[in-house]
């Protein structure tokens, strides 16, 4: 039994709860174009990453999925301001923008005209949920070392696991290749701009990509992963038939899920086929994959408490979607003032208690023993090229 | 341990075999240091022990590896995992987690070891590797130095019979590269681990060696006892160079033998006078470049604090300091692409900082760290004749450098298939081709082997006896001596030695080069000057002193 001490020292914590309950927020998010809750999604999400979130350089990436949101509010509205289509009756005109006649074949199409303030409200209320769920997924992968989540792959999915650590490890270092192939141009006093340019950095750094990947690679498969001992070729096909169907199901149930609109056998029926699949193909594969954690990732009360709250917030937004749709879908037609619905409130607000729930992450080593290299002086640029 | 059977193995499109016919036994517990030239097949007989040839580089491999029973015809490389472990040149590369810890572990996890035992080893290793206080750093935080040594406690941790490694210390500082080799000679002397290593610069290894492996590069391998081989290999560290001149047999491999052997060359050596180990710059000398408070930041961390730097018109200066002490920060602010936060550069009057790059390449030109990254095109001709235009030199300049440099190389060859040597020089080329008064190096003497690196310091001298000034830096002592006029130590930032290359470099014993170690206290530093001062006029010891310079 832990004490309630040893539960409040600082750790990791999972990273499928994490993912199970960004997932769960997303989810409630998706069921709704109510502003006031969706900025509620959004505010909680803020919070416990503001709360939880380590050191690592990847948490520090939620301020560029907040600003890409608003691009994505912006685009939609833009659009939709561009594209208005032709009003009803008692919309409220805001303002009108020259129309632009189309040549026949684009009937339906209308560019141009006048801007109501039911539109621009309309898009954006989309906008906006987009943007909200597309935080919470920042905010899972803010909260959840990528790599970590990666080691809850099989083992099976020996060359999806190579390519997506390859993809990772690779992909951040090629910014810095850029950097230092810029800089080494200019030493060459070579200022072209255009194709050439595009060129004369896209060659030396592509190079030094494929040299890195394959270089990752291969370390990987000396140090021993995927060994697979005496397995017959028929057993593996299966075991990976099994994982990447079971892969699919999840994936389109899950899309199921999120999209209200579409047939009901693509949400919950798939995802627990898909489920069902990728569980018989761990379990195949499982038998004759032998690996070992070190210090695993514990599933323990503040893994279940998460995963918990984004589940529970998922389902109390489904629920209060079906007894009461106007208060999830407030009103343009005629423009309404959103009202903050009890139950989905309540649900979301749920979802902040891992703030508190969840142990801390722990810091890094204590300054005082840090004799810092910078990471990007010339030289430590270079020494791994 | 490790046997090779009648192994030949041929790489697509290879017109000759790189290994033929390679038929041999390396014991278990021996420590086999691989020589050869740049590109003569040593990665390839390595790559070989752990199947990674043919399995990932492709080729047809006859005959047959077998490592402890094991044949990597039917084994890739991470069947062998448990019983080879490799580590390779760039450390960093081969890292598949974020912090030292989980490096650790990885192949641990991989081969199913029990959790229990995992922390166990983990801690060990820390302990045995002295990383113990660093075991939560982010790995892109660690120097170059702790970074190989993480590498090594990677493999060791799977507690593998044999580790293979492939030139581990090149891109090491020799306080670095020390540490490193003192952790391999443990392991061997400890747990009994059978270690096959490649290295260029032997001076470093070769004391330590059971075994030596030459692959003189027409496919063929010999292998036998250290002092045998490394009579006749072409490869030679200065203190088998030494050795040999003297006529001393057997060959000393270590400071220590040799210094015994050396007892009556020292005394010797009294009343002659060393001919300097590089000729001096002509007479009239003129200050062609001169930085003021150079000062450069990155965040909080000051990379080169309020430095003054002269250089005059044809010297060789060594530019040396321990990994991350800002050597290159410094070159780049020279050169004036670089970040540089306070300070001035004067070459003719003219700061290249305030000028384009363009105009910036006709003061001052640098060979960066990776010169690869330079070249872009698909032949040498064009690289050759994008940088007379670049450079608006008359045609067919940059290849006539080129020529002097490296003679042989086609116009046709892809950049990419040179060897490093010939790479490094193509860029030099192509950076001389502006005719800049000032020619920066950054580390060029990496991944060479000793004809390269003696037909580089060659270059360098013949640029500076035109009239210009060079600086290097580097890590290789024995390079420095036989090729600076002047040596320049950075630490942290700041300029903490500068003056003759005899004074600095024998006033400290982590940068003496091997020959004024065996002769100290005489201030001799190469082979050559001996040569030179014809203490051995017949290839053999010299009884009486007659020998003037």
């Amino acid at each position: 039994m832990t004490s309630a001490a040893a539960r409040r020292l600082p750790r990791i914590v999972h990273p499928v709860a994490w993912w199970i309950w960004a997932i769960g927020l997303a989810a409630a998010a998706s069921r709704t174009t109510n502003p006031l809750l969706l900025v509620l999604v959004l505010a909680v999400a803020g919070v416990v990453v503001a709360a939880r979130r380590t050191e690592a350089p990847w948490a520090r990436a939620f301020k560029v999925y907040l600003l890409v949101g608003l691009v994505v509010i912006a685009f939609r509205v833009g659009f939709r301001v561009v594209l208005g289509g032709d009003l009803g009756a008692d919309e409220h005109v805001l303002f009108t923008i020259p129309h632009v006649p189309l040549p026949g074949f684009m009937a339906g199409v209308q560019l141009g005209g006048a801007v109501s303030a039911e539109n621009v409200v309309s898009a954006s209320y989309d906008g906006l949920r987009l943007a909200t769920l597309l935080c919470c997924i920042g905010a899972a992968n803010t909260l959840a070392n990528p790599k970590r989540a990666l080691r809850v792959l099989p083992a099976a999915l020996y060359e999806l696991g190579v390519t997506i650590t390859v993809a990772i490890t690779v992909a951040p270092q090629l910014v810095e290749s850029v950097q230092r192939v810029r800089r080494a141009r200019k030493l060459r006093g070579d200022t072209a701009r255009g194709r050439r340019a595009v060129r004369a950095i896209a060659m030396p750094v592509l190079h030094d990509a494929l040299d890195r990947s394959f270089q990752l690679a291969a370390a990987m498969d000396s140090r021993g992963y995927g060994r697979s001992g005496a397995v017959p070729p028929r057993v593996r096909r299966l075991t990976v038939a099994l994982l990447l169907a079971g892969l699919v199901g999840l994936c389109l149930g899950g899309y199921g899920l999120l999209d209200a609109s579409t047939p009901w056998l693509l949400g919950v029926p798939t995802l627990t086929a898909g489920v069902a699949l990728a569980a018989a193909g761990l379990i195949l594969g499982g038998r004759r994959i032998r690996r070992s954690r070190y210090r695993p990732d514990p599933w323990a009360f503040p893994e279940w408490c998460t995963a918990l709250c984004g589940v529970a917030a998922a389902t109390a937004a489904v629920v209060a979607g079906a007894r009461n749709a106007s208060a999830l879908n407030p009103s343009i037609f005629p423009l309404a003032w959103p009202t903050l619905p009890a139950l989905p409130t309540a649900a979301i607000l749920c979802a902040l208690l891992p703030a508190w729930l969840t142990p801390p992450p722990p810091t890094a080593a204590p300054s005082s023993v840090r004799h810092d290299h910078p990471t990007r002086t010339p030289e430590r640029a270079g020494a791994h090229a | 341990m490790i046997r090779f059977d009648h192994v030949t193995v041929t790489y697509p499109d290879a017109p000759t075999p790189t290994l033929r016919d390679v038929d041999l036994t390396i014991p278990a517990g021996e420590l086999c240091v691989v020589i050869g030239a740049t590109g003569s097949g040593k990665s390839t007989l390595l790559g070989a022990i752990n199947g990674l040839v043919p399995h990932f580089t492709g080729g047809v491999v006859r005959g047959r590896v077998t490592v402890d029973g094991r044949d990597t015809r039917t084994h890739p490389p991470r069947e062998l995992a448990d019983v080879v472990g490799v580590v390779t040149q760039d450390p960093l590369a081969g890292c598949v987690t974020d912090t030292l810890e989980e490096e650790l572990a990885y192949g641990m996890e991989q081969l199913a070891i029990a959790p229990a035992v995992m922390r166990k080893r983990v801690e060990e290793t820390l302990d045995l590797l002295g990383l113990a206080e660093l075991r939560h750093r982010p790995l892109h935080h660690l120097s170059a130095g702790q970074l190989q040594r993480v590498a090594i406690g990677a493999v060791l941790t799977a507690h593998p019979t044999v580790l293979v490694l492939d030139e581990p210390t090149s891109a090491l500082d020799p306080t670095g590269a020390e540490e490193v080799l003192a952790t391999i000679t443990r392991l061997v002397h400890d747990l009994g681990v059978t270690v096959v290593i490649a290295e260029h610069r032997l001076e470093r290894v070769v004391q330590y060696a059971d075994s030596i492996l030459y692959v003189p590069g027409d496919g063929t391998v010999e292998y036998g006892q250290p002092d045998q081989i490394l009579a006749r290999a072409v490869v030679a560290p200065p203190i088998v160079e030494l050795g040999r001149l003297a006529g001393w047999t057997p060959l000393p491999l270590s400071v220590r033998d040799a210094r015994r052997r050396a007892a009556q060359l020292t005394a010797e050596l009294v009343d002659v006078v060393a001919p300097p180990a590089v000729a001096q710059p002509m007479e009239q000398r003129s200050a062609v470049l001169r930085g003021r408070g150079l000062v450069v930041r990155y965040g909080d961390v000051a990379a080169v604090r309020n430095v003054d730097i002269e250089l005059a018109s044809g010297e060789v200066v060594a530019l040396m300091g321990r990994n991350g002490a800002g050597k290159s920060s410094l070159l780049w602010a020279l050169q004036g692409s670089g970040v540089r936060d306070g300070g001035r550069v004067d070459v003719g009057g003219r700061d290249p900082a305030g000028l384009g790059p363009g105009d910036a390449r006709r003061l001052v030109g640098l060979v960066p760290h990776t010169p690869s990254d330079l070249l872009y095109l698909d032949t040498v001709g064009d690289e050759l004749a994008r940088a007379d235009a670049e450079s608006t030199a008359a045609q067919g300049q940059s290849r006539t450098a080129l020529d002097r440099l490296a003679p042989g190389i086609f116009d046709d060859t892809h950049p990419r298939d040179l060897s490093e040597g010939q790479r490094l020089a193509l860029v030099l080329a192509v950076q001389l081709a502006a005719a800049p008064q000032v020619v920066l190096l950054d580390e060029p003497t990496r991944g060479l082997d000793y004809r390269a690196k003696h037909e580089l310091g060659f270059i360098l001298r013949e640029i500076a006896a035109a009239g210009r000034a060079v600086i290097v830096s580097t890590h290789d002592v024995e390079f420095v001596a036989a090729t600076a006029h002047r040596v320049v130590v950075m630490a942290e930032g700041e300029i903490v030695a500068d003056g003759e290359t005899a004074t600095v470099i024998i006033s400290s014993p982590a940068f003496a080069p091997q020959v004024a170690k065996i002769l100290a206290p005489r201030p001799w530093l190469t082979v050559d000057q001996l040569r030179v001062a014809g203490v051995f006029p017949h290839g053999a010891p010299c009884t009486t002193v007659d020998a003037t310079p």
